[in-house]
């Protein structure tokens, strides 16, 4: 498994193979607060690099999910969208949110290490 | 951007804030919504709403008669320290505002939305006219306490409050000076509202605080009144809905409806031929929830209405909305369809509100 990186959007993505796992960082959570609804792609649907992939709603708001890099959606996690709580309880681990196999492994190298997510999310909510 | 007394003890509790009517309010502390709505419904809650206004209106009878010229109101047989909820409408019966009036020992007390106080004075003061003296506070603060814990609670500070009943207030005591408590609330549990020297209540919040309960945002606040039915004024009434679009014809005494306040003449004309839309509950199905603006269809895809709240419901633990239809969908179980993000989604009417409790010997329920 790659090491984990981050996009400025507040998605973190591994890769293994030629299939990356997408999931929402804790970080993003926290802004969020409670998470009460997801929705994922369908499986078998591509998706673009930066193009929206779902959605995640929280008591207050609405927030699109994109992806940090393209590929063609082979596994969607179903656990997270009947119960939206687990997002908040693992953002990083079991709430991942789909999978994709990858259309351009050289997409993740324009994406942040945890280091570099960590500063700007600092950054960014100052 | 205005801050309430209540602001660095906020802060203190790692509040995150958000403007609102000008105020920098704290949306929630740092366990969250869904944990603060609980906490109300199943404890007690602390809630700042000192953003609101607190206007006071020096008079006697003759106050009384020329409030009854504003308000759809019967104020003439309200005592000394009763609560009303009323409005302040438009000639159309458009709402200006909803608020809430008591009649106190030199004459009335009313309690506005923060986002409409200085309209609402600036309205009532002109109508009034110069006989009256009237003033919107600048020194007191207003907490609510709610929830099934805040009458043993507050009992244990202020001795005497647990008699009162719902929207009745009094005046009692705190570090020895003047504070006017009412039996009242907006979460739709019990509770009471503390009018409080800006000066006293920082000690005041703390004391409730170290005894137990919790400090809750307006995130929450606003989750505990959609599911209770109530309307947040701005989204769900406004001055393009009347009380009878907006179901609140309850709260127009039946003996004011033919009298002469604002608006009085559409009441009438709207109780006699009905109303072409009104605010109904509506439950989407399954997990998708649907905020303010939503359009609302039927089968056939005509649009028939708009969402004006929608949120998640921490207590029914599912999607809840309000808004409005037109009149011929507005029975139980009507089915119709809310455009979210592109795609139709299936929905209910239903019955408001979506969350029950009974008030303390309630005279009134205002949620429904």
């Amino acid at each position: 498994m790659s090491e984990v990186k981050f996009s400025k959007e507040h998605e973190w993505v591994t890769i293994k193979d030629d299939v990356a796992t997408i999931g929402i960082t804790k970080h993003a959570t926290e802004l969020l607060g409670d998470i009460v609804f997801a929705e994922l792609p369908e499986k078998g649907t591509s998706v673009t690099k930066d193009g929206t992939a779902g959605v995640v709603e929280s008591t207050k708001a609405a927030s699109d999910v994109y992806t940090p890099i393209s590929g063609e959606v082979v596994d969607t996690n179903q656990s997270i969208v009947d119960d939206p709580s687990k997002i908040n309880n693992d953002p990083e681990g079991d709430a991942w949110f789909f999978k994709l196999k990858v259309k351009d492994l050289n997409e993740i190298n324009s994406l942040m290490s945890r280091e570099e997510y960590e500063k700007f999310a600092k950054e960014s909510t100052n | 951007m205005n801050k309430t007394a209540l602001y660095n003890l906020h802060k203190k509790f790692n509040a995150k804030f958000v403007s609102f009517a000008g105020y920098e309010m704290p949306i929630q502390y740092k366990d969250g919504i869904i944990a603060e709505h609980n906490l109300t419904r199943e404890k007690s809650g602390i809630f700042d709403v000192s953003h609101m206004g607190q206007l006071f209106i020096v008079g006697d009878d003759k106050l009384t008669d020329k409030l009854q010229d504003i308000f759809p109101t019967d104020l003439k047989n309200l005592s000394v320290n009763q609560s009303r909820y009323s409005f302040l409408m438009n000639e159309n019966a458009g709402i200006y505002d909803d608020l809430i009036i008591t009649k106190i020992s030199n004459g009335y007390m009313i309690i506005l939305n923060a986002a409409c106080k200085e309209k609402d004075f600036e309205i009532i003061k002109s109508k009034l006219g110069e006989d009256f003296k009237i003033s919107l506070s600048n020194d007191l603060s207003l907490v609510a306490v709610q929830g099934p814990d805040s009458k043993n609670l507050i009992e244990k500070i202020i001795p005497g409050v647990n008699k009162l009943k719902f929207m009745f207030g009094g005046d009692f005591k705190f570090n020895s000076n003047n504070i006017y408590v009412t039996r009242s609330g907006y979460t739709g549990e019990d509770g009471f509202e503390i009018s409080i020297n800006n000066s006293d209540v920082v000690k005041f919040v703390e004391t409730l605080i170290s005894l137990g309960s919790n400090l809750i945002g307006l995130g929450a606040r606003d989750t505990l009144r959609l599911e209770a039915g109530l309307c947040l004024y701005g989204n769900d009434i406004d001055e393009n809905t009347s009380p009878l679009e907006a179901n609140l014809k309850w709260a127009i005494s039946k003996n004011r409806i033919n009298s002469n306040f604002p608006g009085a003449k559409q009441i009438q004309r709207q109780i006699n031929e009905g109303v072409t839309k009104l605010r109904v509950g509506i439950k989407p199905e399954g997990k998708i929830i649907a905020r303010e603006s939503t359009k609302i269809f039927d089968e056939n895809n005509n649009q028939i209405g708009k969402i004006t709240s929608g949120s998640f419901g921490p207590s029914v633990k599912s999607p809840i909305a309000m808004g409005y239809v037109n009149n011929t969908y507005t029975k139980e179980n009507t089915k119709i369809f809310l455009e979210i993000r592109g795609k139709k989604v299936s929905a209910s009417v239903c019955k408001l509100p979506f969350y029950k409790k009974n008030y303390h010997k309630g005279d009134i329920n205002v949620g429904s």
